[in-house]
């Protein structure tokens, strides 16, 4: 626990990614099982409990301390459990700290009533950040700042291995992963995952350079609609169904309409979208069905739910992923084919005579309401990652439009002696014909390094007011930016939002009153 | 019996012994101050005169000027002064180099204003002497139960043990010139780390002067004389140098603070850095409460900082106490 509690105070207060791999590789090569694999477990996939300890632990701080003091104490530090871990008389002298596996094997099997008891007990024998951190694991939710993909990265660097070997066999473990780390150590074989409804690792795209599309031969590739929903993986078999996200997390429960319909075996990749009459909803709709516990019949009529298969891993047990993409294709049209899931259809294949074309059709896709165009060698296996020269996405050109810079706030890690997080503005008119300034978008890149250096320069130059990181500037910096579309959207003042919006420009020759109208942008909205 | 409002008032400028005609740590101007340690919320300018111990006035020169008072009085530790009818006697009180309490004697009665101070041993400073007293005047910067300040020798070796781990960054530690940064310096020496220091050019006066006091550090190199990089080094800077463009000459820096407030994880998080280290030179929960004890003073006025709890639980205690509020003292641990 004392390890753990270590590895998790300075997780919340690292920034950099590196940083965090660094401390967790440290971590699990230092941690014997299966203390490690409990606290994996807690830092990917959560434990396999979780308990609304605030009650219980504010009773417990009650025998031990005048309820003013707790109350004056809880006031400042804002947290009720940090307050307590704070508060707790320090008894280090009751014995050794409990270990994560002791921990956490007593409180799979603990009565309610036993709960404080236990709690009280372990506080006994641990120090402020021991305390803190264990009443963080009781919660279920460490909050760290750290994703189940980075840290099954840092196991994963341990023996040198890339994070997709580890998802490969991911869903087929479970906790404390004692397999996985004798596999990682070189004590074992790499656990065996046949026949088990577990996500594979996907194969990912490039956004696609214009200086690699000159040099493409477009007669190796095959073209799809690049469609604007999300990636999905359809595993099957055995009577079981699970639909995952690209990053492994099972979403199944808010799309019963899908799983209840898949009677196959055979992992498919596809694009998961709101489909309506045949025609693909604009993402804000598939927006309104994810991330949902449970889903009404309202929801399901309003926004139903479909899947675009694009690519097949394995089908009847055969693993396809070695096969070139094109027989893979042939084969996913012929199980389609036969197989006829309901909800699905397969992403149409765009012929292409040359390049001029190729650049036609791109061009055309903005007015057809289309995200861009996929690129896929034909010769090319199901690789895991992101191999290069293998998958392009080649998005439509992002529209252009000059804003006007109004706060700037610092970065973090590396950035954060910069004002690198632009928010800009266009200008409103209101009813007595006056212009104001609303905010329409923040960006954090597109910019380069020497730019950045003359941007922080500006805004410490040209400041108006500060709010802790973030200062507001005078509004006299135009930015052109860039972004994909411009959404609806009830959070701004300016009632839009623009998607994936980035500097594109600094326009240090063009006055600010010349800047962009906010009925433009409202002009812009689709959908 | 007179009560100790008769002789020690509180006016604009802050605490005041009529009898003896002196302030302590003024907030404004006086004709005569008595200074309890340099740190600049408690040792101002433009005094007519100012008594304080020898390394006191030493330090307000430094910082001040010469000429900051009209007069400096440099008075030794435990030596008996006697001023009209009020003896007046300056006891170590572990804060800083040359922080004293001031112990106050007028017709029987015994006040002792502590200033700020702490009980942990420092290599720095002369360690914090207990004085029976009547009255006890205290800080209560930590004045809340959820400040006990972790051992400093486990603070350092959480930084050393951060250094190892992290051999490809610099680790920059922001820290209060007068004070904290040589404590650091110290403590850095005494566990061991035996390569050289590298300080921001702000903390150079005042460590110099404690080299000049008898204090020994090592080797120190000023950061703006080794160039560029330091990775797998430490870097003491003021803690305002943590995020300004000074710091992007280091390499990757782990940023850390030393300081009490460290304890409380929003506190950390809005100093934004990745290394907090609890390290304060003012009393924690456990030392005010136990020190308030010790003394036996019946009565405790507390100056300033989080006095609500403190002066709830000395009323538990059974003793009276009273918050002063007073003005001028800086909620931060004393800030360059």
């Amino acid at each position: 626990m004392k390890a753990f509690a270590a590895l998790l105070d300075r997780l919340v207060y690292s920034p950099g990614r590196n940083t965090k791999l660094q401390l967790m590789q440290e971590y699990f090569r230092t941690t014997p099982d299966p203390d490690r694999g409990w606290a994996l477990a807690a830092l990917t996939d959560g434990l396999p409990f979780s308990f609304p300890v605030r009650r219980t632990i504010v009773e417990l701080m009650d025998k031990r301390l005048d309820a003013e003091l707790f109350r004056l104490s809880r006031d400042y530090v804002g947290d009720t459990a940090e307050t307590v871990a704070l508060l707790w008389p320090d008894t280090e002298a009751q014995g050794d700290p409990p270990r994560l596996s002791e921990v956490v094997s007593r409180l799979g099997l603990i009565d309610a009533q036993e709960l404080g008891d236990v709690i009280a007990s372990w506080l006994d024998r641990l120090d402020a950040t021991g305390r803190w951190a264990l009443l963080k694991l009781l919660t279920g939710a460490l909050r760290v700042g750290v994703s189940a993909r980075l840290a099954k990265t840092a196991v994963a660097g341990m023996a040198g291995h890339s994070v997709d070997d580890v998802e490969e066999v991911w869903h087929a473990l479970s906790p404390p992963y004692q397999p996985l780390f004798d596999w990682l150590e070189g004590h074992a074989e790499r656990p065996d995952i046949a026949g088990a409804p577990v996500f594979r690792p996907l194969m990912l795209a490039h956004a696609l350079e214009d200086s690699e599309l000159a040099d493409l031969d477009i007669g190796e590739f095959s073209v799809e609609w690049k469609w604007d929903g999300i990636r999905v993986q359809i595993v099957a078999g055995r009577g079981e169904v699970r639909l995952y996200s690209r990053t492994g997390d099972e979403i199944g429960a808010s799309f019963p309409e899908l799983i209840s319909m898949f009677r196959f075996d055979a992992v498919i990749d596809g694009e998961l979208l709101v489909l309506r009459d045949g025609k693909v909803a604009p993402f804000n709709d598939l927006q309104q069905r994810l991330n949902r516990k449970s889903v009404t019949r309202a929801m399901l009529e309003r926004y139903p739910a479909h899947v675009r298969l694009y690519d097949a891993l394995l089908i009847d047990g055969e693993d396809l992923r070695p096969l070139p993409f094109i027989e893979r294709r042939r084969r996913l049209e012929r199980w389609h084919a036969e197989v006829r899931p309901p909800r699905t259809d397969v992403s149409e294949l765009i012929a292409v005579a040359d390049k001029e074309e190729l650049h036609r059709i791109w061009r055309e896709t903005r007015g057809a309401g289309i995200e861009g165009l996929m690129l896929k060698r034909r010769a090319s296996p199901y690789l895991a990652g992101r191999p290069r020269g293998h998958w392009y996405k080649w998005k439509r050109a992002p529209i252009t439009l000059d804003c006007v810079l109004m706060y700037a706030q610092r970065g973090s890690g590396r950035r954060s002696s910069y004002y690198s997080d632009y928010t800009f503005g266009a200008w409103k008119e209101l009813p007595d014909g006056s212009l104001e300034l609303v905010p329409v978008g923040k960006a954090y890149s597109g910019y380069t390094d020497a730019e950045l250096i003359v941007l922080d320069r500006w805004i410490r130059n040209n400041t108006v007011e500060r709010f802790g990181p973030v200062r507001a500037v005078r509004p006299a910096l135009v930015l052109e930016v860039a972004f994909d579309a411009v959404q609806r959207s009830t959070r701004h003042r300016s009632g839009v939002a623009m998607r994936f919006p980035r500097i594109h420009r600094i326009r240090w020759d063009k006055p600010a009153e010349e800047a962009e109208r906010l009925d433009t942008l409202v002009g812009l909205i689709e959908g | 019996m007179i009560a100790f409002e008769d002789w020690l008032q509180l006016t604009e400028a802050g605490l005041y012994c009529a009898p003896g005609g002196f302030h302590i740590d003024p907030s404004r101007p006086v004709d005569r101050a008595v200074i309890t340690h340099g740190h600049s919320d408690h040792a101002r300018g433009g005094h007519g005169a100012v008594l304080a111990t020898p390394e006191t006035v030493k330090v307000m020169q430094a910082r001040l000027g010469k000429d900051s008072a009209g007069r400096f009085q440099p008075q030794p530790l435990n030596d008996p002064l006697r001023h009209g009818d009020v003896t007046i006697r300056l006891h170590p009180a572990g804060h800083i180099l040359g922080s004293a309490q001031i112990e106050l004697t007028y017709r029987g009665q015994r006040a002792v204003v502590s200033g700020d101070y702490k009980r942990t041993p420092d290599p720095t400073c002369a360690l914090f002497e207990l004085v029976p007293c009547d009255l006890f005047v205290t800080e209560a910067t930590f004045g809340l139960p959820v400040f006990r300040h972790e051992p400093d020798w486990r603070e350092i070796g959480r930084l050393l043990a951060s250094v190892q781990a992290f051999p490809e960054r610099t680790h920059l530690i922001g820290c209060y010139g007068l004070g904290k940064c040589q404590r650091l310096l110290a403590l850095l020496r005494r566990a061991g780390y035996d390569r050289p220091i590298y300080l921001h050019g702000a903390l150079k006066s005042m460590t110099d002067l404690y080299i000049a006091c008898g204090q020994s550090f090592g080797e120190l190199v000023l950061v703006s004389e080794a160039g560029r990089g330091l990775a797998g080094e430490i870097v003491l800077c003021p803690p305002s140098a943590l995020k300004d463009r000074w710091s992007r000459r280091l390499a990757d820096p782990v940023t850390a603070f030393a300081s009490g407030w460290m304890r409380v994880r929003g506190r950390a998080r809005q100093r934004g850095v990745e290394l907090p280290l609890v390290i304060s030179d003012h009393a924690d929960w456990p030392q005010l409460i136990e020190t308030i004890a010790e003394t036996g003073a019946e009565e405790v006025w507390v100056t300033h900082g989080r006095e609500e709890a403190l002066v709830y639980q000395l009323g538990r205690m059974g003793k009276r106490a009273r918050a002063l509020a007073l003005l001028g003292r800086e909620d931060e641990e004393a800030e360059d």
